[in-house]
């Protein structure tokens, strides 16, 4: 993803003349095309991203769209009081890319980890929240982000992530989009982590259950017409994140479900467990270790579609 | 209640820091506003930039040539408000809304709150990086505007400041000016004791900023250096500065950093400036 990331920003670095890349001392090698090309227009800021974040919003305050970069927890919680005041506040159009969000970078240890950057950012006034799946919707999402005129926190993988989208999609911020059709209930995912939710729809049709699959772009804002579909239509419906169950993607679903009036007990929230992993162990191993793996979710599924059965509403 | 706010015809400079604290102390009084010794402390330093450093059009606000003025030390917005008033961004009349429900004028400055206002300040070591990032977005245009950041001397704590003052020394963006409100308090004690600041001017030289010590009340000086810039260098303009400045009772009395004028010392402060 950070490879698409970085030449969509080249590319759109072209035809947007007021686009700004800032780092935080991270991308060894990955600017170097923008560098070259655009050395007016890149700043490595530094491993001091408070500093980035608040030269970001004096640069949007003069006209520019500046695009901060570097590891999602230090994109976000680091400098949560500048993201806030300097740029929501101000209501800015600035894009803050975190890299690695959520266990992309699970080896390098919890520091390097963001499992609460969704809960935080989304609690924002002004903020919008995307998640993309794959390389190719990073791309959509940031081309979005720039014709924004407000701030937007863009959550990315590292690299690697499998294509969950053909080449070309119909992507609009807000908007869901249906990855399988089902019937028997919904699985509802954000981010990265969309590859697991088409394997569990997957493992569950050999059971006879077909899960309709259904990918959020964005966390904030969410969409409430698919959210109320997927109610409307299901017994069970199931919220899959790379980030604490907490205040992510699957809180938010909460909410909204709570505000509609809807049965709260439907829902199914699998996300980051509220611990701190103190071991060592990459990607995989650290989404085991918080139970997002097939095994656990498909019981936790199964489980749930036969207390359905039997629940009188 | 309605502050009895001092009139100013335009005409003599000479008169503003009597006339700017006068309004500051009746707004104190008025509105029931605290942090008027941090107003006071950096009334001057404003009068300069305001009236005469800065190239600035009150009619044309959003100018995109303007030079720029943050005060980052947000709890001083009335020395702002003041400001941006008496030299005509607004009427001196809106000056009665001050904290008043529903209001423009909370007591730090909000977004875009008011003609003038670049920034919304409240939390401390925002200004700068803010401020820097308008200095190269002069750069990016091509633009030959100034941006001049007021900091507190207790605001000097937060590492953002530092972060920002790597930065700005890194580009030579001689299009930067802070200006240190040196008063040496901050808000529960002598800012050389909570965080050892000393040496102050020489900190922000060796992060390599042409820095100029400066008595933060001679109102003529402060213009003469804020008016020269370095060839290749962010210039920093450490003023040395007495909070509470002008009103003998309240000068050097950081109690005056919560405190509100009663009546009578709000008349024995008129005298004192001149204005009763």
């Amino acid at each position: 993803m950070r490879n698409a990331f970085a030449e969509e920003i080249m590319r759109l670095a072209e035809l947007e003349k007021r686009l700004v890349l800032l780092s935080g001392d991270i991308g060894n090698r990955l600017f170097d095309g923008f560098k070259a090309k655009y050395p007016e227009r890149f700043f490595n800021c530094g491993v001091a991203e408070a500093n980035m974040t608040g030269v970001a919003a004096g640069l949007a305050m003069s006209g520019l769209r500046p695009v901060t970069y570097t590891i999602a927890p230090f994109a976000t919680t680091r400098c949560l009081e500048q993201i806030r005041n300097d740029i929501c506040y101000h209501d800015l159009p600035v894009t803050i890319v975190g890299v690695g969000s959520g266990l992309g970078y699970a080896e390098l240890g919890a520091t390097h980890q963001s499992l609460e950057d969704i809960a935080l950012l989304r609690s924002i006034p002004n903020m919008t929240v995307l998640c993309p799946a794959d390389p190719i919707e990073t791309r959509f999402a940031l081309q979005a982000s720039l014709n924004q005129n407000h701030p937007v926190y863009l959550r990315i993988g590292k690299k690697g992530e499998p294509a969950i989208h053909k080449s070309t999609l119909d992507y609009n911020i807000g908007k869901a989009i249906k990855l399988r059709t089902g019937s028997d209930m919904a699985l509802l995912t954000t981010g990265v982590i969309a590859p697991l939710a088409m394997a569990i729809a997957k493992t569950l049709s050999l059971q006879a259950i077909e899960a309709e699959v259904l990918h959020f772009p964005s966390v904030k804002p969410l969409d409430e017409d698919a959210l109320s579909y997927c109610l409307k239509t299901y017994d069970v419906v199931a919220s899959l994140e790379e980030h604490s169950r907490i205040g992510g993607f699957g809180a938010a679903i909460a909410e909204l479900t709570s505000d509609m009036g809807c049965d709260l007990r439907r829902l199914l929230r699998f996300g980051t467990q509220d611990v701190f992993l103190h071991e060592a162990g990459d990607m995989h191993y650290a989404r085991n270790r918080h139970g997002l793996s097939l095994e656990p979710i498909i019981n936790a599924i199964c489980c749930s579609l036969n207390n359905q059965n039997h629940l009188v509403c | 209640m309605q502050a009895r706010l001092p009139d100013f015809d335009g005409s003599t400079v000479e008169a503003l820091p009597q006339i700017l604290r006068g309004a500051l102390i009746e707004l104190s009084h008025a509105k029931r506003i605290p942090h008027l010794g941090s107003a006071l402390s950096c009334i001057d330093l404003m009068i300069a930039a305001y009236w005469l450093t800065m190239r600035i059009d009150p009619r044309k606000p959003f100018h995109p040539n303007r030079d720029r003025f943050i005060l980052s030390k947000g709890h001083a917005a009335k020395a702002l408000y003041v400001c941006l008033a008496y030299r005509g961004f607004f009427d001196i009349d809106l000056l009665q809304q001050l904290g008043v429900e529903g209001g423009p004028m909370a007591e730090h400055p909000g977004p875009k709150c008011l003609p003038g206002v670049e920034a919304a300040t409240g939390s401390l070591g925002h200004g700068l990086p803010i401020g820097l990032g308008q200095a190269l977005a002069a750069r990016i245009h091509k633009r030959n505007y100034r941006v001049f950041v007021l900091i507190s001397d207790g605001e000097c704590n937060e590492g953002s400041v530092w972060e920002a003052a790597m930065m700005a020394s890194a580009h030579a963006l001689n299009n930067l000016t802070v200006i240190v409100d040196f008063n040496k308090w901050q808000a529960t004690g002598r800012s050389e004791e909570v965080l050892n600041l000393s040496p102050l001017a020489d900190k922000w030289r060796s992060f390599g900023w042409d820095t100029v010590e400066v008595d933060g009340h001679d109102v003529e000086t402060i213009n003469d250096i804020l008016r020269s810039t370095s060839l290749k260098q962010p210039r920093a303009l450490i003023a040395h500065t007495i909070k509470g400045k002008g009103i003998s009772f309240m000068e050097d009395d950081n109690n005056w950093h919560y405190r509100i004028p009663n009546a009578d010392e709000l008349a024995r402060a008129n005298i004192e400036l001149g204005l009763s």
